[in-house]
């Protein structure tokens, strides 16, 4: 079985670090290291961590000028790519052509015309290049950096320690990049994250990705963060999970992501499962997902149902569990649109037995953005 | 008597003609920082195997095993109130329930200490 697993370039170095692995997307991944989730989830809040996402799929759509590229992506995605501004990096979606998500995604427009850079998530890497090979005219083409490694700084302390050795790094806004070295490193900086905090995502290549884990490291305060953390994190920061949060059913109306839909785009349409999309625009959808505050201290998780007052089935549990940060349990799901206003009392299924909760607005934890 | 374990992590004691009931170290220490602990009313009675109390981590939830059958006689709120208690002293303050036993020699099924450490190392 781990025979089949892929490694990213600091595999070795999770290994010396003490982290437990476990199989995720495909790869042998950290899923904590010795500090344990809660005091690595903490200290990102308080300090920085270090993630390694070299799991993720990062990749380049290429055509020979911007109008070329954005407009063929747009074939595919509801955001508005074509008024990407040169050096920004926007969220959308994947859609199928009923409207339903596939995989979120970061679109950035670099400075060479007519080409755009995409992460996507390590899970769906592979169906969503295949599905844009399929989908994408011939005078667009993918090209796929499976090689090389991307890393995750986040944490209060994020911009102090990498301007340390990237001194430009600091002034990078909130959803934006640059391409810098750090040290003697070959950089692309991303100002963002998965956390909720101040952050950046940094690729590199596969090379330079223990190097550069290495350097950020050995600075104290910076901590290795593994994917346990990570969830805690962004369940905090009101973040979908692709796969938990949303899948091939949802529309990014019913996510609550409707921001991954430009204002132009909401229009004119021109998107897979449009008429879905803009129709849950213009009436409202049938469900949305929506933060939840469970009242006792009794973690509510995936796959708990949930309730109205009533006592009648409303909606499921998507992502839940405890939230460090907040010091108690936080959880997402789907329910019926009649039920979703924050403050609605419902419950949750926990092993057979209904608990109080509340809907709540999200972010559980509040976001801590550069802006400039 | 000494202490005894369970396949599924659990340890008993006799203490003063009751069993003490709690997860090992070991369990404790796979599971992380435990966050929330669920305890039986006193009064409740659970057959060897049955569901008894429940331990969560940030990531995980966890049943506990009634390890021998008996009736719950007390309970430790201390570990509901403070779960990371379980982190500190699992085999010592950190004890779930006190159960008077219907069976004790359920207890001679169990693993003595020795048994378990090859048990826990090879799990």
């Amino acid at each position: 079985m781990s025979d089949t697993l892929l490694k990213t370039p600091l595999h070795a170095l999770h290994q010396s670090l003490g982290a437990k692995m476990a199989p995720f997307a495909g790869y042998d991944m950290p899923v904590q290291y010795p500090l344990g989730v809660l005091k690595e989830h903490l200290h990102t809040r308080e300090k920085a961590g270090l993630f390694d996402v070299s799991h993720m799929g990062q990749a380049s759509l290429v055509g020979s000028d911007h109008e070329t590229t954005a407009s063929a992506l747009e074939t595919l995605v509801p955001g508005e790519i074509k008024k990407l501004g040169v050096g920004r990096q926007r969220l959308t979606v994947l859609l199928n052509d009923k409207g339903g998500i596939l995989d979120d995604l970061m679109v950035s427009r670099t400075e060479t015309d007519g080409r755009l850079n995409i992460v996507v998530n390590g899970a769906c890497k592979e169906n969503d290049f295949a599905y844009l090979n399929e989908r994408l005219p011939a005078d667009v083409k993918l090209e796929r950096f499976d090689a090389r490694g991307l890393l995750a700084l986040q944490g209060p302390k994020a911009a102090e320690v990498l301007a340390k050795h990237a001194p430009d790094a600091a002034d990078i806004k909130f959803m934006s990049f640059a391409e810098m070295m750090i040290g003697d490193i070959a950089a692309v900086v991303t100002r963002g994250g998965y956390t909720g905090e101040d952050g950046f995502e940094i690729s590199i290549a596969g090379e330079d990705t223990e190097k550069l884990a290495r350097l950020l490291l050995s600075d104290a305060d910076v901590e290795p963060i593994g994917l346990g953390a990570r969830d805690s994190l962004r369940l905090e920061a009101g973040m979908c999970l692709y796969g938990h949060d949303l899948n091939e059913e949802t529309s990014p109306v019913e996510g609550n992501i409707a921001f991954t839909i430009g204002k132009r785009r909401r229009a004119e349409g021109g998107f897979p499962g449009a008429d879905r999309i803009q129709k849950e625009l213009a009436d409202g959808p049938s469900r949305l997902r929506v933060g939840i505050l469970p009242e006792g201290r009794a973690p509510a998780r995936e796959g708990a149902e949930i309730q109205s007052a009533d006592g009648e089935k409303i909606g499921v549990v998507t992502s839940g569990g405890f939230g460090p940060t907040v010091g108690g349990p936080v959880a997402m799901g789907y329910v019926d649109t009649a039920q979703a206003a924050s403050g609605t009392n419902i419950q949750l299924i926990v092993r057979g037995k209904a608990l109080a909760a509340k809907v709540a607005d999200m972010p559980f934890a509040q976001h801590r953005y550069f802006r400039g | 008597m000494s202490i005894k374990y369970t396949n599924d992590h659990e340890w008993a004691k006799e203490d003063g003609g009751v069993y003490v009931i709690g997860i090992s170290a070991h369990a404790a220490e796979q599971l992380g920082d435990v966050v929330f602990v669920e305890l039986p009313e006193v009064g409740k009675t659970f057959a060897k195997g049955d569901d008894m109390a429940v331990v969560e981590s940030v990531k995980a939830a966890s049943d506990v095993y009634a390890p021998i059958s008996g009736e719950v006689v007390e309970v430790n709120q201390s570990v509901v109130d403070e779960p990371a208690k379980v982190n500190e002293d699992a085999m010592g303050a950190a004890w779930f329930v006190k159960l008077k036993a219907s069976n004790p020699g359920e207890l001679d099924e169990m693993m003595d200490e020795a048994a378990y450490k090859e048990f826990a190392e090879n799990s």
